[in-house]
């Protein structure tokens, strides 16, 4: 039985049309997926059937009748959730605080703690979540924090569950929670909405899934018959590429190594890290998340001092020159968290794409002041040479598509050259055609005759791009691997099987 | 000159009393940056309604009546910041400090039409010490707590109404939640507008009631300046509690000491008295270089615009 039915909805903002006469049939029971790019519409899809955005056109009806959804007040009345991608938790409010905030059961002037926290429990049990309910929301890793909302909804009465790109905040462990807590609510009878522009969580997921594309619906088909890469043509619209070519150009020559290497805490200790980068050679580094990587990216680009060990560039001794110096001697960063340590959001795209250079001889007239017109200049050919989507080089990176700042952090670290770069998780976030555009970028960079290092936990990423594979497993190197050896041999790796056995 | 002469039970006395403007002003800036504003302007606030409580009081004779035109005072305030800043995303602190400018000039201005003086009001009746025979009989407990006016007992009784509303009712959880996550109190159905501006306009109330304290229940008139930063500092005793009523009280109480204290000493005459002077504000700084590094506010101090 259809339970979720849109018939023609159409959305505009100005000149822009998100939502082109859609029309969506949701079963009871099943999880649907709505997939499609950034800025594909499939948000504004969403937020029109939650209350957010008032469609300009279209119908939609819940169980065959006609309704009219003006705020998420009217959605959650009518027994439709939202979990949205930002979580909207209060940090220092408890657990089964924030669960009953709006709806707390009540004795007298106060809210009355037993009933609240037995409705809660028995949430917990009908969902099998194990959760603290005492501890504060703002303690809890990421993806507990989304059970939480999901619990926000469940309190809330609802059978059918949007989740707006629930995974994209998510570590993998964390992805596979979600997707097993989302079969059970299946099983229990809920109707899930699933936003994502990932296709591996479609097809993990998935009964049926809706295809959108530049706010128009491409089709809706049932998983079992779809291909990724059918999919991904519906998507992007175009032929994708997901396998590259494997070409042979290392050389002998080793651009950078770690001999040796050990760091104290705070963080993953790393214990006996060595590694050899060659020219034309990318070397990746798989594992799981927070066994390693990010400590060991800190200490490539000198960020954290080893306790032990020696970092050598270019066959020179690094391991007390500070990432400045690294960076004037040809290293380059495209950081994990580039929100945190890529760019500034504030600031547009020409200062981004300045960042670090700023004092460098081409971007300076005279002593103390910056060229602005070369500056300009730069910007808008960096602009153009990486397809940046942006209304100006003036706008504030804010504006941009994750995507699109993703472009801005690599056009400026490769603007200079370098003769390595460290990758770490450089596609996270990214849609599909931005992913593909900064895997071929990387190729590039190695077909250069330059050392990539990437750091990604997407192992498929890894082993697509890579020459070599290195596996971490709690701040050791677990072993290396061709990329050509089959997932079995990496998850033994990347769950430390083979140390115990060596 | 013994040490019984500065410390006795009516430094703790005068602890007490010189705690309750410092309690009030933290009790209001609290409730005003639980649902997210900093408050800053309690200075302009309490100077204005201990002037309006004096100037009511001086017309009509009857401090009650001057009381509430003193709360009335602080009650437009509030409305005034909250219309600004809640309803037109103003900023805070220039919100604040164009309310403490205000306060200052409005009341000399006011002040030297009606009495002929920038400096000082005429005296009027202010409110008497309550005494009770029982309290008094209490050892040192007694003493201390005895023969303060209502506000005194009123302030007190404040912090665990706040404390029992802030923390077991439902309407204080949506208040906290409000100024610490509106996106979440929005989602959860809750009216962030309507909780912003409660809390805004209750916590200047609350402040007022500290700045007629200091005009009906502690001098019996109006002097220019009179607030001599309290409601700063009642900012900075809010920091050091914690953001909690209970943790207000101990903080204010350690603040009013500091003002006992000088109090005592200038009376004494043992240091030269702008030294003496300096004590509360020392205290100030020291607490807050101290601790408030620790400190972590629960709001996020922006206008909230829905999307």
């Amino acid at each position: 039985m259809v339970v979720l039915s849109v018939r023609g909805l159409t959305k505009r903002f100005g000149e822009v049309v998100a939502n082109d006469h859609i029309d969506l049939d949701v079963e009871e029971g099943e999880i649907h997926g709505l997939l499609g790019e950034n800025g594909a519409g499939k948000s504004v899809l969403s937020s029109c059937i939650y209350g957010l955005y008032r469609p300009d056109e279209g119908r939609i009806f819940l169980r065959g009748h006609e309704v009219h959804i003006a705020s998420p007040f009217d959605a959650i009345r009518l027994g439709i959730g939202m979990v949205h991608q930002h979580l909207t938790l209060v940090p220092h409010l408890r657990v089964w605080e924030n669960i009953v905030l709006g709806r707390e059961p009540r004795r007298g002037l106060r809210v009355d703690r037993v009933r609240a926290f037995a409705e809660v429990e028995r949430l917990l049990e009908e969902t099998g979540f194990r959760l603290d309910l005492a501890k504060n929301a703002g303690e809890l890793p990421i993806g507990v924090q989304q059970r939480v909302e999901i619990l926000k909804v469940l309190f809330r009465g609802a059978e059918i569950l949007i989740l707006d790109e629930p995974t994209a905040v998510l570590t993998p462990q964390e992805v596979d929670q979600l997707i097993e807590t989302l079969h059970r609510l299946k099983a229990q009878g809920k109707t899930i909405l699933f936003i994502s522009h990932k296709l591996r969580e479609i097809f993990a997921l998935c009964d049926r899934v809706t295809v959108l594309r530049r706010g128009k619906k491409v089709g809706t088909l049932p998983v079992s018959s779809a291909t990724p890469q059918m999919l991904a043509e519906m998507m992007v619209g175009r032929k994708v590429f997901f396998e590259f070519p494997r070409e042979r150009l290392a050389k002998e020559e080793v651009l950078f190594e770690l001999s040796h290497v050990f760091t104290d805490p705070p963080g993953v200790p790393l214990q006996d890290v060595s590694l050899k980068v060659h020219a034309g050679e990318i070397l990746g580094i798989a594992g799981v998340e927070g066994n390693g990587q990010s400590e060991l990216a800190e200490v490539v680009v000198g960020l954290r001092k080893p306790k032990k060990g020696k970092v050598i560039f270019r066959g020179r001794d690094v391991t007390a020159i500070p990432p400045k110096g690294r960076i004037l001697q040809g290293m380059a960063h495209i950081p994990e968290d580039h929100h945190r340590r890529g760019v500034i959001l504030d600031f547009s795209v020409k200062e981004n794409l300045l960042l670090g250079f700023e004092t460098e001889p081409p971007f300076r007239k005279g002593r103390m002041t910056l060229d602005f017109a070369r500056i300009r200049d730069f910007a808008r050919q960096k602009i153009q040479e990486f397809g940046i989507v942006t209304p100006s080089e003036d706008t504030p990176l804010r504006f941009l598509s994750g995507g699109n700042q993703q472009k801005v952090v690599v056009a400026r670290e490769l603007a200079f050259h370098p003769l390595f770069v460290l990758a770490c998780q450089p596609t996270r976030g990214l849609d599909v055609a931005a992913t593909e555009y900064l895997r071929h970028i990387l190729l590039g960079v190695k077909r250069e005759g330059k050392g990539v290092l990437l750091i990604s936990a997407d192992l498929d990423e890894v082993r697509a791009l890579s020459d070599r594979v290195l596996v971490m497993y709690e701040g050791r190197i677990a072993g290396e691997l061709s990329p050509e050896s089959d997932e079995y041999q990496f998850g033994l790796l990347m769950g430390g099987k083979v140390l115990h056995e060596a | 000159m013994s040490l019984s002469q500065i410390i006795n039970l009516s430094l703790f006395q005068a602890q007490l009393r010189m705690a309750t403007p410092i309690l009030l002003a933290a009790l209001g800036g609290l409730l005003c940056e639980r649902v997210g504003v900093v408050n800053i302007g309690l200075e302009g606030i309490m100077l204005t309604s201990a002037f309006f409580g004096v100037l009511v009081t001086y017309f009509t004779s009857s401090p009650l009546l001057g009381f509430l035109g003193g709360l009335a005072s602080g009650f437009l305030w509030g409305l005034v910041i909250a219309v600004l800043t809640v309803r037109f995303f103003g900023n805070q602190i220039v919100v604040g400090t164009g309310v403490n400018v205000f306060g200052l000039g409005l009341s000399a201005f006011l002040s030297q039409k009606i009495w002929g003086s920038r400096g000082a009001s005429d005296a009027v009746s202010g409110f008497a010490p309550l005494r009770s025979d029982l309290l008094a009989r209490l050892p040192y407990l007694g003493p201390v707590l005895n023969e303060h006016t209502f506000l005194v007992y009123l302030a007190i009784a404040l912090v665990f109404v706040l404390h029992f509303f802030l923390f077991a009712t439902p309407w204080g959880l949506r208040l906290r939640a409000v100024g610490e996550n509106p996106q979440a109190a929005d989602t959860a159905g809750i009216n962030v507008f309507r909780y912003k501006t409660l809390g805004v306009v209750a916590g200047s109330l609350v402040a007022s009631l500290g700045g007629v304290f200091l005009s009906l229940g502690h001098l019996n008139f109006f002097a220019w300046g009179m607030t001599s930063g309290r409601g700063f500092i009642g900012l900075a005793a809010m920091i050091f509690g914690k953001w909690t009523p209970l943790g207000c009280l101990l903080s204010s109480l350690l603040f009013g000491f500091a003002d006992a204290l000088q109090m005592r000493l200038q009376a004494l005459g043992v240091l030269p008295s702008q030294i003496i002077l300096l004590i509360p504000y020392l205290v100030t700084i020291l607490v807050l270089s101290g601790f408030v590094g620790r400190a972590v506010p629960p709001a996020r101090y922006e206008p909230y615009r829905k999307e």
